[in-house]
């Protein structure tokens, strides 16, 4: 099971702020993806959307998920 | 000298905060300091600032390395709330205390821009009982980029 992170307006998109993701083998960033719903997995796409794999920034092009690991969704940021 | 830099998940009191760090640094010739607030009006009901726990914290701790790395200061003091807060509340404290001014004004800046769009919060407000999220501003990736240009 790995566990998929939804931050500021991708939360909205997905229904969730978590979603577990049922995961037989270490898998492609792109083939996770295939998992979702694709109105989700498209609006996780988008070019600012950037990725945290277990608490570090990661790129989604090398990008393999396995079983327990965290991936977060990080959608542009607005602070202060 | 070590930053102080916390991560408020409940509210905080600006002015006591203040008074603290300029009784830590009585050497210091001047304090710039910076307080943000949830603007009352338009309508505002609430603001939410989100985190991301493995993500926020280091990556203002980060921030303030790269603020006592660029100035001469003597103590730099970041508080940033995460949670619902109501108009009037305090959302954000910068305090950067030096021997002269002008870097405690240019450090305090720096840190502002990068809080407000290089940094690991995401804001929404609540406006006649709906929320929606506030996506960065232009002026906000302008001001940041004052800072690689010069």
């Amino acid at each position: 099971m790995a566990r998929l992170v939804f931050l500021g307006r991708l939360e909205d998109v997905a229904g969730v702020p978590e979603l577990a993701c049922p995961l037989t083998e270490p898998t492609a960033f792109a083939d996770l993806l295939l998992m979702l719903p694709p109105a989700l997995a498209e609006a996780l796409q988008a070019p600012k959307v950037r990725l945290a794999l277990n608490g570090t920034v990661a790129d989604a092009a090398q990008l393999v998920v396995a079983d327990g690991d965290e991936l977060a969704f990080l959608p542009p940021v607005s602070g202060g | 000298m070590p930053a102080d830099v916390r991560l408020a998940l409940a509210p905080f009191e600006p002015a006591a905060e203040l008074s603290a760090f300029s009784a830590r640094h009585v050497q210091s010739g001047g304090i710039v300091s910076f307080l943000g607030q949830v603007r009352a009006g338009e309508g505002v009901e609430a603001l939410e600032l989100r985190h991301y726990d493995p993500l926020t914290l280091p990556g203002m701790e980060g921030l303030a390395e790269t603020v006592l790395a660029r100035w001469a200061l003597d103590g730099l003091l970041i508080v940033h709330r995460a949670g619902q807060m109501a108009p009037g509340d305090p959302i954000v404290l910068v305090a950067a205390a030096s021997r002269h001014r002008r870097d405690a004004f240019a450090a305090a800046d720096f840190a502002m821009d990068h809080l407000k769009s290089d940094s690991w919060f995401w804001k929404r407000e609540k406006v006649a009982g709906e929320w929606r999220w506030i996506e960065p501003r232009e002026q906000d990736h302008t001001d940041l980029a004052r800072w690689t240009s010069q």
